[in-house]
């Protein structure tokens, strides 16, 4: 046992100790170092000679073999995006006499873009000059046939194969595929470098990018004989040894949720106009149509893009590569008010039989501002039931504030809105669930920061600072739908490992459900938007004529524009882009839910008329096998067959 | 006492501009010099080993501007304030990490960065400073040479981050954070006695670690055992680093006319695996100039800790001084094959950012502690 004793702090022995320790360590690190220098001694020294010869000898050297891109299919398994041989030039430095001529009379036999000219010349300066360039990919038919006629004149110019991302079905689904487009100084960055070298492309937008990791695979490296300036020559071996190969491996195949069938459907529905589908099992959260229109082909992308196409995609006014199923947020409108009812039910505020008169006009207590109806002479007495039905804006007026916007909030927060859903693709926008704290947030001028009882009104019928996504409209039917068992979306249903070939099924993610104090609650929702598509004075009634099953749903209709106390909107005299937004949610069959729909069509009017029929076509094309349209076929022949506009 | 102010008013009088500057700044400067001769020929060689990649080389130059602001500035916060804010640094630290490994951005691989919004950040980083100041923390408040409960302790305080980073992977940071928290054990008084043992002790862990390794941890080790089993994969480096040095001879091929570097049989040329470049292009003079540099830098700093005159000030600039060795020396170890290839830069040459930065700031800590060496009570 040591002894014990108190001990203090002694700066004297302290420094002592510390100085005779720093010496040996200055001593020890001499010491390595000359040890180090000695290695480096026998290297350069004593095995100069040996290592010469080796860096003389040195022609081997390792060139990257990129990986096979996964495969991406439809839940029926057929493809939706693959791997096809593409043609490209390449372009020779050293073995061009005149680069600036070259690429002029590249130009002139269209081979090459006039506009790509300079970003041409410094791509090609900035490699060895014996170093192939890509000068233009995925050459068409007619443009090898081009080339192979002017061939003899344009010494240093190859045509090259290489594989390229190829989308069999052109525009449809892109804006849940994404699609992969040229690799750039910032995607190198968030990526591996070595990785990715011998490619020229990655995952851009939607799966493509979320699951960028999972389609890429390994790159593989094989040994190419090289000449003293490093120039790639054939030969046999190395002195009779063969190159050593080590095989890249191929990226996972991902099984998507998408039902291509059902997507072509939903995109045929809208041909022609802006909006945006979305289709949800909502036993699973199964994601099996996701459309934005108008739409724009992915392939232009994967071969790349010339800068006029992109430019033209920019600047569309109808702005195509805008995802407004994950990115474009809008007033719900009227499609809430199912919602805001099963609020007031579980809240207590209201009895599903208690009755409110609708004189076409709403005000708040002590004051004259007139919240007006949809409809100039109102609904007369209304219940809950028939306030859904006929879309009351009075009776959601004065329940909303009964309700107050605390508890909205608390209510629209819990059925999804305000916040992503969490589908697994990157770029979901969360929307906004008004409440005062955001409006204090929100807002630097103080007046502005008030929270106003109108303001808590108008909520009631999703207008005011409301935003949602289609995507969330749809998640929040899945959830009324399944009532209130709650699955997060999703586009990737199973991956398949490249290596060992298994299929691996993702199990359904389920979120917390939702629990109503009285589960009946969701009957009389439910029955109130069956009523919508067929009750007496439902406002979707054209959308279920004739249909062998029960549809729940409402239609909704979101302003663009507010209209003065004293107008009047009427919508031929509004410049289309000012027009309101058509709404639509639904799921069928009612009493056995399969399919959860959200229908918006920009600028399209009233909900009923232009969002409700797309939501039809929807569940005829699942429920009952129907296709309105014949369905495409995809084009099966790759490049060179050209693949713009593929689906005929 | 006249006497004494009469004699420093005097030198002040005599004192340059430029070394007034410094004195006010705080720097020191015969270390600055080193320093800047590691850096301007570091930039000399990335030049050449860039290629015709002019752009890193400028990102380069930007990166060490940056790191020489951190360094100044934290060469004029007081001794006594880096001892106070350093358990709290230690704790984010600490907290950040666990972030890391329950949030973090996978990065090449490995789950290190911590994604903030502007910047994408690498928490191991900064424990590469905390841990070394941490441990001189509580060394300050203990009698010294430490006790067995203080060894423990001590044990605690490295064992937590290199724990956490090791399991991110990545067992180089991991295995430099503990060798900085170590030196401070080591020049805090450790006994010979612990220090055997603790031998004995890692003697009989290599065994068990081994299970612990993961597998492309194990394939460093076993490549470098034999460089030619895996001669495509990781075997690659070392034999093209060996062939490049070796081929380089005493002068050198000269500057920009290494065939290996040049013709990119070399990887990672710019940067776990430039001094490789050095000794093709600069041959054994150069490769030796070099290590004479790093040498005045490690020797400079030693003594200047040796005059501190407080334990945490002591303790933390001996540490820094000996990690910073530490690097040169298993960087170059292993790139003459001498060391496994761990993903270890060599101080102030490779490029990337984030070690030119922490490694500047842990000089501008050391200045610090130097400049106010007297200054201090413990």
């Amino acid at each position: 046992m040591v002894r014990r004793r108190v001990r203090f702090k002694d700066p004297w022995i302290e420094q002592r100790s510390f100085t005779r320790r720093a010496v040996v360590g200055g001593i020890v690190a001499t010491v390595l170092l000359a040890g180090v220098a000695l290695r480096l001694f026998w290297l350069q020294v004593v095995q100069h000679d040996h290592y010469s010869e080796l860096s003389q000898g040195n022609r081997v050297r390792l060139e990257p073999l990129p990986p096979d891109r996964g495969v991406m299919f439809d839940r029926k398994g057929r493809v939706l995006a693959e791997n096809t041989p593409a043609y490209q030039l390449e372009l020779i430095r050293e073995q061009v006499p005149d680069l600036d001529a070259m690429l002029a009379r590249l130009i002139e036999l269209r081979l090459v873009e006039a506009s790509d000219r300079d970003r041409l010349r410094r791509l090609v300066r900035s490699h060895r000059a014996f170093e192939g360039v890509p000068v233009r990919v995925q050459l068409s038919e007619e443009e090898i046939g081009r080339f192979a006629v002017h061939r003899h004149e344009l010494p240093g110019v190859e045509l090259k194969t290489r594989l390229a991302r190829f989308y069999p079905y052109g525009p449809a689904a892109v804006h849940a595929l994404g699609y992969v487009g040229t690799l750039s100084e910032a995607d190198l960055k968030r990526v591996d470098v070595e990785q990715y070298a011998g490619l020229a492309t990655i995952g851009k937008t939607g799966i493509e990018y979320s699951y960028e990791a999972t389609l890429h695979g390994t790159v593989g490296h094989r040994e190419v004989m090289v000449n003293a300036e490093g120039r790639s020559v054939e030969a046999a071996g190395r002195g009779g040894l063969p190159l050593r190969q080590r095989e890249p491996e191929a990226g996972n195949d991902l099984y998507t949720t998408i039902d291509i069938d059902l997507q072509q459907v939903a995109e045929k529905a809208l041909e022609g106009k802006r909006g945006a589908v979305v289709a949800i099992d909502p036993w699973s959260g199964d994601v099996l149509a996701l459309a934005s229109l108008p739409t724009f082909d992915p392939n232009k992308f994967a071969r790349g893009i010339s800068g006029p196409e992109y430019r033209a995609l920019i600047e569309d006014p109808d702005r195509p590569l805008f995802n407004r199923v994950l990115r474009g947020i809008y007033p719900p409108g009227s499609t809430i008010k199912p919602m805001m009812a099963l609020a007031g039910l579980e809240y207590g505020v209201i009895k599903p039989e208690d009755r409110r008169r609708c004189p076409g006009y709403f005000h708040l207590p002590g004051s004259s501002h007139r919240y007006r109806d949809w409809r100039k002479q109102g609904h007369g007495s209304v219940d809950m039931h028939e306030a859904i039905m006929t879309s009351c804006d009075v009776y959601f007026y004065g329940l909303a504030s009964t309700l107050g916007i605390l508890r909205v909030h608390e209510a629209m927060t819990k059925l999804g809105f305000g916040a992503p859903t969490g589908l697994d693709v990157d770029g979901e926008r969360g929307g906004l669930v008004p409440s005062p704290d955001w409006k204090k947030k929100a807002f630097k001028r103080k007046e502005q920061q008030v929270w106003f009882p109108g303001e808590t009104v108008i909520t009631g019928i999703g207008q005011g600072y409301w935003l949602v996504t289609p995507m969330q409209l749809a998640n929040a039917a899945a959830v009324i739908a399944t009532r209130g068992r709650h699955f997060r979306p999703r586009l990737v249903a199973a991956v398949r490992d490249a290596r060992s070939g298994t299929l691996q099924r993702r199990a359904p993610v389920a979120l917390p459900p939702i629990e109503l104090a009285d589960a009946a609650n969701w009957d009389s929702i439910i029955e109130a938007m069956v009523a919508v598509t067929s009750g007496p004075r439902g406002t979707a009634v054209v959308a279920s004529r004739g249909a062998p099953y029960r549809i729940a749903g409402k239609t909704g209709t979101a302003q663009v524009f507010t209209v003065g106390q004293t107008e009047k909107y009427k919508e031929s005299e509004v410049d289309e882009r000012l027009r309101d937004h058509a709404l639509f949610i639904a799921f069928a069959p009612a009493d056995a839910p399969k399919l959860a729909v959200a229908v918006l069509v920009e600028n399209g009017g009233h909900g009923s008329s232009v969002a409700a029929p797309v939501a039809r076509a929807l569940f005829d094309a699942y429920l009952l096998g129907k296709q309105p349209v014949p369905a495409a076929t995809p084009v099966t022949n790759a490049p060179p067959a050209r693949p713009a506009g593929t689906t005929p | 006492m006249i006497y004494e102010e009469l004699n420093v008013s005097r030198a002040r009088r005599t004192m340059t501009a430029t070394a007034q500057l410094l004195r006010a700044l705080h720097l020191d400067g015969p270390l600055l010099v080193s320093l800047g001769l590691v850096v301007g020929f570091g930039l000399l060689v990335l030049y050449s080993a860039a290629g015709e990649n002019v752009s890193l080389w400028t990102n380069q130059i930007i990166r060490f501007g940056i790191a020489v602001v951190a360094m100044t500035m934290l060469a004029q916060v007081p001794p006594p304030w880096l001892r106070m804010i350093t358990p709290w640094l230690y704790a984010i630290g600490v907290v950040l990490l666990v972030a890391v490994a329950v949030l973090g951005d996978i990065g090449k691989g490995a789950q290190r960065w911590l994604d903030l919004g502007i910047v994408r950040f690498q928490p191991s980083e900064m424990m590469k400073l905390a841990v070394p100041m941490a441990c001189a923390w509580y060394a300050h408040y203990r009698p010294l040479p430490p006790s067995f409960r203080d060894l423990l302790v001590f044990l605690l305080i490295i064992l937590v981050p290199a724990g956490l980073i090791a399991e991110q992977p990545d067992l180089g940071t991991a295995l430099l954070v503990s060798a900085a928290g170590g030196l401070v054990v080591l020049f805090a008084g450790l006994q010979l006695r612990y220090l055997l043992g603790g031998a004995v002790l890692a003697g009989i862990a290599i065994p068990v670690g081994w299970h612990f390794l993961h597998d492309y941890q194990r394939q460093r080790v076993l490549t470098f055992l034999d460089p030619q089993t895996d001669p495509l994969g990781a075997g690659y480096h070392i034999i093209q680093s060996q062939i490049a040095i070796g081929s380089g001879g005493v002068f050198g091929k000269g500057w920009m006319h290494g065939s290996q570097a040049q013709l990119e049989f070399l990887p990672e040329r710019t940067t776990d695996f430039i001094f490789a470049v050095v000794g093709e292009e600069l041959g054994l003079l150069g490769q030796c100039l070099l290590l004479a540099m790093y040498l005045s830098v490690i020797g400079r700093a030693l003594w200047m800790a040796n005059q501190c005159r407080d334990t945490f000030s002591r303790l933390t600039a001996g540490a820094l001084a000996m990690t910073f060795f530490i690097y040169v020396f298993v960087n170059s170890g292993m790139v003459s094959g001498l060391l496994p290839v761990v993903g270890v830069p060599l101080p102030l040459f490779s490029y990337g950012g984030t070690s030119m930065v922490t490694l500047l700031a842990g000089f501008g800590i050391l200045m610090s502690l130097y400049a106010n060496r007297k200054l201090v009570s413990s």
